[in-house]
C-alpha cells in the first residue's frame, strides 16, 4: 500500500485488518513524480497504489500497471458513472477513483473590487502586486490555454506558446509563484487572489473567513486520484480486498470527512456530515462539473516543450 | 601499529564517505552520460545545457553578490573578534552560531514574514507613520520576491560560515610578528595590509568556498524570497527530479556541469591565496 502523505484515515487500515486478517503495510509518497521514480526501481513491492489521473495515464502507457477485476470490487458500483470512463482509463480497467477534487481561484472578498468569475482577474492591472500563481508548469501554463479558449491536453506547440506569452504579458502584475506558501499569503492578506485546490480552499477559509472560491467560466482542472495494482503486485487478490473496502460507505464516509476530498461514491455522499456534503465547493453541481476537464498524461516531446516554455516565462519575469 | 590502529579508527568514516559522497558522485557521472536511459551512452544531455546559460549567470552573480557582503561583513566581524578578550570571544561566538541551532528552512521562512508587504518590517514603519514622509499612496517598501531578497536570504544563512574560518586563522597569527613590524616602524595601516591580511588569506578563501558553494545550489531561498521568479541552478535541478519533466539524466548532466565549473572557480582562487589546509573551520 502507497499512498500520498496525509491522504488516509490510518484508523480504517485497522479496521479492514480485523475484518479480513489480511496485513496492511503502509508507505506514503510526496507527488505524484516521487511515485513514479519509485516504482521504477521496485516493482513487485507494492500492492495498491494511488495515483492521480494523468500519472495514471503514463503508467497505463509504460504498462506498468495491472488489469483490475471488478468482479472482485462489487462496492464498484457505488461510484458515481461521472467518474468512470474518464480520459485517463477510457476502458475503466486499471484505477478505481478514491477522491477528486477541483482547482479554482481563490481571492479575498476584502481586497477585489468585484468578485471575479473568469481566470482573466489574474491578468486585471487593479490587482498588480497582489496576484499569486501556480509555481508548477502543469497548471500555470493550463490557466493560460484556458483563457485562450483551449484544453489543458492541447499538444498544439503554438496553442501553449502562445499561453506562455499571455504568461510572460502577466509576470509583471504577479507577485510570486508558489505552491503551499499559498496558504500563508492568502489567509493573512498579503495577496489578493489565487488559483489553488478545492480540498485546500475550504481549509484557508476556515481561519479567514473573508476568502472565497470560485471555478471561474472559462472552465477549470478536475482531478481525479484512483487505487491502482502497480504490475508484478505480490498479492493481487488482497489489493482488490482492500480497493473493495474503500469503496465501502463506512470506509469512503469516514475517509473523506477525515481528509477533507471529496468522494466519488455517490451513497457515501449522501451518508456525509450535511456542512461537507452540500459545500458547493467540494460538490460543485452538474452544470459547473461539465465546465471542468481532467489531466492526461502528454507525449514526451510536449512535456520537453512545457519545460522550456516555463523557462522562458521564468527568464523573463526575473 | 599506530598506523594500522589510525586505520581502523577512520574506517567508519571512510565508509560514510564512500556510501554517501562517492558512490552517488559516481551515479551523478553515470546518469549524466546516460546511463540507464533509452537513448544508452550519450553526450546529449551536456549539448542542451546551452540554453540554460542565462539561468547559471543569474546564479552565479547572485551567489557572488552574496559571497562578496559576506566577506565585507564577515571579515571586520572575524576581525576584532579575535582580538577580543576570551569571554567576550566565547559570547560572540554563541551569538554567531545561534541561528543555526534552528532549522535553516524555518529561519528562511521567518525571513518571508519578515519582508512581505503586510509582514512585520512593513507594519512597524507603517505603525511609526513612516511612509507619511513619501506621500499618501506609498503604503510598504516592496522587499520580497526580489532579487535582493534572495542574496539577503542567502547572506544570512552563510554569514556563520565566512566569519568562523577567518576568525579562526587571525586567532592564531602570531602576536609578535605583528610586533615586529611594528618595531621596524610599520603603521597600522602597513601591518594589517602586509601582515594580517596575507596571514589571513587561506581563512578567507575557504569561507568564500562555503559562502558560495551552498549560495550558488541553493533553492529554498529562491522559491521562498524570490517567489519563484528568479529561477537558479538548484531550482532548474530540482525540476528535473521532481517536476513535471521527469529527467534525472539532464538533471544530472546540469549538476555535474555545475560541480565543474565551482571546482574551476575555486582552484583558480585558489592559485592567489597561500596553503589552503590551514584554514580550518575552527
Amino acid at each position: 500500500m502507497f499512498n500520498w502523505g496525509e491522504y488516509i484515515d490510518e484508523s480504517l487500515l485497522e479496521t479492514f485488518e480485523e475484518q479480513t486478517g489480511i496485513k496492511v503495510n503502509y508507505k506514503t509518497f510526496p507527488d505524484n513524480e516521487t511515485l513514479y521514480s519509485t516504482l521504477q526501481s521496485s516493482m513487485g513491492e507494492y500492492d495498491v497504489i494511488i495515483p492521480s489521473d494523468y500519472m495514471i495515464a503514463r503508467m497505463i502507457d509504460e504498462e506498468m500497471l495491472e488489469r483490475i477485476d471488478l468482479n472482485n470490487i462489487p462496492n464498484y458500483e457505488k461510484i458515481s458513472d461521472s467518474y468512470k470512463h474518464l480520459d485517463y482509463d477510457p476502458g475503466n480497467e486499471y484505477s478505481v477513483p478514491y477522491t477528486w477534487g477541483t482547482v479554482g481561484l481563490i481571492y479575498n472578498t476584502t481586497m477585489v473590487s468585484e468578485a471575479p468569475t473568469s481566470w482573466k482577474a489574474l491578468w486585471d492591472e487593479q490587482y498588480k502586486g497582489q496576484i499569486l500563481m501556480f509555481d508548477n508548469s502543469r497548471d500555470c501554463i493550463g490557466i493560460a490555454l484556458k483563457v485562450l479558449g483551449y484544453s489543458f491536453n492541447t499538444t498544439d506547440e503554438a496553442q501553449i506558446k502562445e499561453a506562455v506569452d499571455l504568461l510572460i504579458e502577466q509576470a509583471p502584475l504577479v507577485q510570486a509563484y508558489v505552491m503551499d506558501q499559498i496558504f500563508d499569503k492568502l489567509e493573512v492578506g498579503e495577496a489578493a487572489m489565487g488559483p489553488y485546490y478545492a480540498g485546500d480552499a475550504i481549509t484557508m477559509m476556515e481561519s479567514n473567513p473573508d476568502l472565497a472560491f470560485v471555478l471561474p467560466e472559462e472552465g477549470a482542472n478536475l482531478f481525479v486520484d484512483a487505487m491502482c495494482i502497480p504490475k508484478g503486485a505480490p498479492n493481487k487478490e488482497n489489493a482488490e480486498a482492500f480497493i473493495n473496502f474503500m469503496c465501502s460507505d463506512e470506509a469512503a464516509v469516514a475517509n473523506c470527512e477525515y481528509i477533507g476530498y471529496s468522494t466519488p461514491s455517490d451513497s457515501a455522499r449522501e451518508k456525509l456530515e450535511p456542512e461537507l456534503a452540500q459545500n458547493p465547493i467540494a460538490y460543485p453541481d452538474e452544470e459547473t462539473l461539465s465546465r471542468c476537464e481532467t489531466f492526461i498524461n502528454l507525449p514526451e516531446e510536449i512535456l520537453k516543450l512545457y519545460d522550456s516554455e516555463w523557462l522562458r516565462l521564468k527568464g523573463a519575469g526575473g | 601499529m599506530k598506523n594500522r590502529r589510525n586505520r581502523i579508527l577512520a574506517a567508519p568514516y571512510v565508509g560514510w564517505m564512500a556510501v554517501f559522497v562517492v558512490i552517488p558522485l559516481f551515479l551523478v557521472v553515470l546518469y549524466a552520460f546516460g546511463f540507464d536511459s533509452k537513448e544508452g551512452f550519450t553526450l546529449g544531455n551536456f549539448t542542451q545545457i546551452h540554453q540554460y546559460a542565462g539561468i547559471f549567470a543569474n546564479s552565479f552573480v547572485l551567489a557572488l553578490f552574496a559571497t562578496a557582503i559576506c566577506l565585507l561583513l564577515g571579515y571586520p566581524a572575524a576581525y576584532f573578534l579575535a582580538r577580543e578578550v576570551p569571554a567576550v570571544r566565547r559570547l560572540a561566538t554563541i551569538i554567531i552560531m545561534l541561528p543555526m541551532w534552528m532549522n535553516f528552512l524555518l529561519r528562511t521562512y521567518s525571513w518571508m514574514s519578515l519582508l512581505e508587504n503586510t509582514g512585520l518590517i512593513n507594519r512597524f514603519l507603517r505603525a511609526i507613520h513612516f511612509f507619511d514622509l513619501f506621500g499618501p499612496e506609498k503604503g510598504y517598501f516592496t522587499m520580497i520576491n526580489t532579487p535582493g531578497a534572495v542574496v539577503l536570504g542567502m547572506v544570512y544563512n552563510f554569514l556563520p560560515f565566512m566569519i568562523l574560518p577567518i576568525f579562526s586563522v587571525i586567532d592564531k597569527i602570531d602576536n609578535r610578528v605583528i610586533e615586529a613590524a611594528q618595531d621596524l616602524g610599520a603603521d597600522s595601516v602597513t601591518v594589517f595590509s602586509r601582515i594580517i591580511f596575507p596571514l589571513s588569506l587561506p581563512g578567507v578563501l575557504s569561507g568564500i568556498t562555503m559562502v558560495f558553494i551552498p549560495s550558488v545550489s541553493t533553492f529554498v531561498i529562491s522559491k521562498l524570497l524570490g517567489g519563484g521568479k528568479t529561477i537558479l541552478l538548484g531550482d532548474l535541478i530540482d525540476m528535473q527530479f521532481y517536476g513535471s519533466t521527469y529527467n534525472p539524466h539532464l538533471g544530472s548532466a546540469i549538476s555535474l556541469v555545475m560541480m565543474v565549473l565551482v571546482m574551476a572557480a575555486m582552484a583558480l582562487m585558489n592559485r592567489f591565496g597561500a596553503g589552503e589546509e590551514e584554514a580550518m573551520l575552527f
